[in-house]
């Protein structure tokens, strides 16, 4: 257990003449630093064999088709779609930290918005794969997008699965936009500490030549804005926009009007699970405890309790719109998922989502970061199960019973679901390692030190207009 | 901005001077030097931070930029392209039916409409804010300075620029001054630092540029030259699949047969018939059964359905009154066919079976009478016999079988 007893060098105090230096240096030592520490290597190692998993299912989905898959008749969407579904969610919390928090004038978000947005994009990237590899033949997916082709043909614009194109190529745009531009300081950052050519080559083109300039900070603080002002309304319509793939169906357990909310409250629920999840060990070993305090565990915490318990609430409701539409078929679905022969997923959903979050209740629980990151990947898991539930469940017992199936996945099922965590952790700590993991410059901006000379200055005014 | 910045140099009689630089320490030190910058008149200078102090905007003096114009431009042209692409594919160059919608309905076009405008929108001001702000810049006399690097950490600076009109190298200096920086410097004016890329880069690039032409050199000597091999197959596309076709053996069944038989035991939905009494007319003991099964309540409707049904499939042969003189028969006998005439249904040989030898004989046939067990449902059968039984019964009649109404218009 070397890793928990080396002398870890992120961990001593940062050095610094001044409040902003200290916090330019906690964060930029990451980068800087000839090694990272042991456990970045390790996970690094676990992550990319997982990403060659991910690799080599796919190679193999491909040349064999997917029937390499479960994914047979009735279960047609399968792992493919859960797992879409799934990543889409995790990204939500990040465009939610750094949109709707940045709004809402919550100044915490600071510490924790970049690798919130650096989660959602890659997320992001996760999720668009496997609309991607599920349509079999995945030389042909650009016929979802309208480019003018020699068969004359366009999409149809007045089917669901469009919107979901639109909805989440916009999405990943806007947060790679997004993403890229808080950057902007803190990459200039790094180019000027910078002692080697390829470093100050490649941190000074992203930086674009930003030099910090009063006139230049004015209009990026207004792009910010704005883009946060998009962002939000983005966010919400991205996952209502999935849930249209389902709720404009026929199909019992997926015709149901509280989708879009629904799936919105569970992307965020999950998504701070896995900012959660991925925060705790970062802060642990890169030595970000003074810039990622418990306070911001906590008021996560607070939020996953919050959304845990509008992801409950959904669960009774479809529960009483089941019983209370009179509908046959829409009651037989719920009583099907809760005791038919899912039942096993269904109860391991509501136990992770529902049941596991309310020990947050207890505040020695919530200030707990390692509590904190064991109910972070339970979330994570009821979230997956989710998906699961509702795609499986309603799928395998529809209208006819001579129809009915039961889902089984092949280990290429799991191969690819395990390789998607595969590529998503793999970028997040090379993320971890060369980008900065904190944004400086926000955290600068909202410490005490930056407004104290500024408060003296109101307060001298305050003074003379008195006097 | 150099031909400005060298007419000031040559003014003040020293080397090219690009202005002067300030730095502080703190955000407030700032932005008192600020104001008084501003209310001397200056108008080419700016402030560098290391994060955007709250405040400096006034202090400066700076106007409201013109950026969210530029996104609301933006965020028309994604609303308009997503109304026109959607209308134009759907309803004009490419309509098709879906569901018996209409070629172009509004509610259906919403989120695609939304998320351009966003994209849009949101583009608009990333790149608006770049181009505003003159991004990027690569080069600036400001890098030659070697304070400055601290720009980005903890330090804040205020740089004149000498091409302002108000410059002048003695009094802008003493107004510095009297803002008490922590130091002050004189920028010369400079190609910036060394801007160059390393040799490896530019050969690096150099090679990989010319590999990206291969791909294309290659098409190129495709389009131009023939072949005699037929093309590369590179993507099946599902050419070649083991599947059966008509009048071919069908090779995926080691039978080669592509009809296959249901699983043994299979029993289609509803033909179970595991009702012996109902189905057969048959007791539990395998004997023909003497009542009616329990299904078939007798009645006045059931009697009509029997009737009806009698005479559609049993007149043709037996008759009206089931005495074996149908139309077919009388047919036969009059061009002198060799014809069985068919059983007389009131002879006492079958007045004496039993309802389920008669259902049986309905279902099955019997010699030359067919089986109508697959025309007749099950329960129209009973109501056959049973009209069968009532026919019986009248060909036997007494006169005290009859009501006294009838008896009486009788006589």
């Amino acid at each position: 257990m070397a890793i928990w007893t080396e002398a870890n060098p992120f961990l001593d105090p940062p050095a610094g003449e001044n409040s902003f230096s200290r916090i330019t240096h906690n964060v930029t030592r990451v980068a800087e630093a000839e090694k990272p520490p042991k456990a970045w290597f390790i996970a690094l190692g676990i992550s990319s064999t997982m990403l060659a998993i991910f690799g080599i299912s796919i190679a193999y989905v491909f040349w064999n088709g997917i029937g390499s898959w479960g994914n047979m008749h009735p279960v047609m969407w399968g792992f493919p779609i859960v797992n879409f579904v799934f990543w889409i969610g995790i990204g939500h919390a990040g465009t939610l930290i750094s949109a709707i928090l940045f709004l809402l004038r919550q100044t915490w978000r600071t510490a924790i918005n970049r690798f919130a947005e650096a989660m959602t994009i890659f997320a992001v990237m996760c999720a668009g794969i496997f609309p991607g590899i599920h349509v079999g033949r995945p030389w042909l997916p650009y016929w979802m997008f309208p480019i003018p082709n020699q068969m004359s043909m366009w999409p149809q614009f007045r089917s669901p699965l469009e919107w979901d194109i639109f909805a989440v190529g916009t999405y990943f745009t806007v947060s790679l936009m997004f993403w890229f531009m808080g950057m902007i300081p803190d990459l200039a950052t790094l180019r000027d500490r910078a002692t080697s050519t390829p470093r100050r080559l490649i941190y000074g083109i992203l930086a674009m030549g930003w030099r910090g300039s009063s006139r230049q900070w004015h209009r990026y603080e207004r792009a910010y804005l704005i883009l946060a002002a998009l962002a939000t309304p983005l966010v919400l319509s991205v996952h209502s926009v999935v849930s249209f793939d389902f709720a404009t169906s026929q199909l019992p357990g997926w015709h149901t009007t509280i989708f879009p909310p629904y799936f919105v409250a569970g992307a965020i629920f999950g998504g701070f699970a896995m900012v959660l999840t991925l925060a705790v060990p970062a802060r642990q070993f890169f030595g970000l405890k003074r810039l990622i305090a418990i306070r911001h565990l906590e008021l996560m915490n607070k939020i996953l309790i919050a959304t845990g318990l509008m992801v409950g609430y959904a669960y009774g409701m479809e529960f009483f719109i089941s019983w209370y539409s009179g509908s046959p078929y829409e009651g037989f679905a719920f009583v099907n998922r809760a005791f038919g022969p899912y039942a096993w997923a269904y109860w391991t959903m509501v136990t992770c989502n529902v049941l596991i979050p309310q020990l947050h209740w207890f505040k020695e629980v919530r200030t707990n970061p390692w509590a904190t990151l064991a109910i972070g990947i339970a979330v994570n898991v009821g979230m997956w199960f989710e998906r699961f539930v509702i795609i499986c469940t309603s799928q395998s017992r529809d209208f006819l019973p001579s129809s009915w199936g039961y889902f089984i996945p092949t280990p290429f099922d799991y191969m690819t679901l395990c390789g998607s965590f595969g590529l998503f952790f793999t970028l997040f700590l090379l993320f971890c390692r060369y980008l900065p993991m904190v944004a400086m410059a926000e955290v600068k901006a909202a410490h005490p030190d930056a407004h104290a000379a500024h408060a003296q200055a109101h307060a001298a005014v305050t003074e003379a207009a008195r006097a | 901005m150099n031909e400005k910045a060298s007419t000031a140099g040559a003014a003040s009689g020293t080397a090219k001077s690009h202005g002067l630089l300030a730095e502080y320490r703190t955000p407030g030190a700032l932005i008192a030097a600020s104001k008084r910058v501003r209310d001397a008149g200056y108008r080419h200078w700016d402030t560098y931070t290391p994060f955007p102090v709250h405040g400096i905007d006034r202090a400066m003096g700076i106007k409201m930029t013109g950026l969210p114009w530029i996104v609301l431009a933006c965020g028309l042209l994604g609303c308009g392209t997503g109304i026109w692409l959607q209308w134009w594919t759907n309803a004009v160059d490419y309509a098709w039916i879906i569901s018996g919608k209409p070629f172009w309905s509004l509610p259906a076009n919403v989120p695609v409409i939304f998320e351009l405008s966003v994209l849009f929108s949101a583009t608009g001001a990333l790149f608006g804010m770049l181009a505003l702000n003159g991004l990027p810049h690569p080069s600036h006399p400001l890098d030659l300075s070697a304070r400055f690097a601290g720009v980005t950490s903890d330090k804040f600076f205020l740089l004149i620029q000498s091409s302002d009109p108000r410059f002048d190298e003695r009094e802008t200096r003493a107004l510095l001054q009297e803002t008490e920086p922590a130091g002050m410097e004189e920028l010369p004016e400079g190609p910036g630092l060394d801007d160059r890329l390393p040799a490896y880069w530019t050969y690096a690039m150099v090679i990989l540029a010319v590999l990206a032409l291969v791909p294309f050199g290659l098409i190129a000597k495709a389009r131009a030259e023939k072949s005699s091999q037929p093309r590369l197959h590179a993507i099946g596309d599902m050419d070649w699949q083991p599947k059966f076709k008509a009048q071919r053996a069908n090779l995926v069944f080691a039978d080669h047969r592509a009809m296959r038989l249901p699983v043994e035991g299979t029993v289609a939905r509803g033909e179970l018939f595991d009702d012996d009494h109902f189905y057969r007319g048959k007791t539990s003991s395998g004997a023909w059964a003497r009542t009616f099964p329990k299904q078939v309540e007798p009645s006045d409707e059931l009697m009509q359905r029997g009737n009806q049904r009698f005479g559609i499939y049993c007149t043709p042969c037996h008759g009206q009154l089931g005495d074996g003189n149908g139309m077919i028969t009388q047919r036969a006998q009059d061009i002198g066919q060799v014809w069985v005439p068919p059983t007389n249904i009131a002879d006492e040989r079958l007045h004496r079976q039993p309802v389920g030898q008669l259902f049986n004989t309905v279902s099955r046939g019997l010699r030359n009478m067919p089986a109508y067990g697959a025309q007749i449902e099950p329960m129209d059968r009973w109501a056959i016999v049973m009209y069968v039984r009532a026919l019986q019964r009248s060909r036997h009649a007494n006169l005290s079988d009859l009501p006294e109404a009838d008896r009486a218009s009788l006589k």
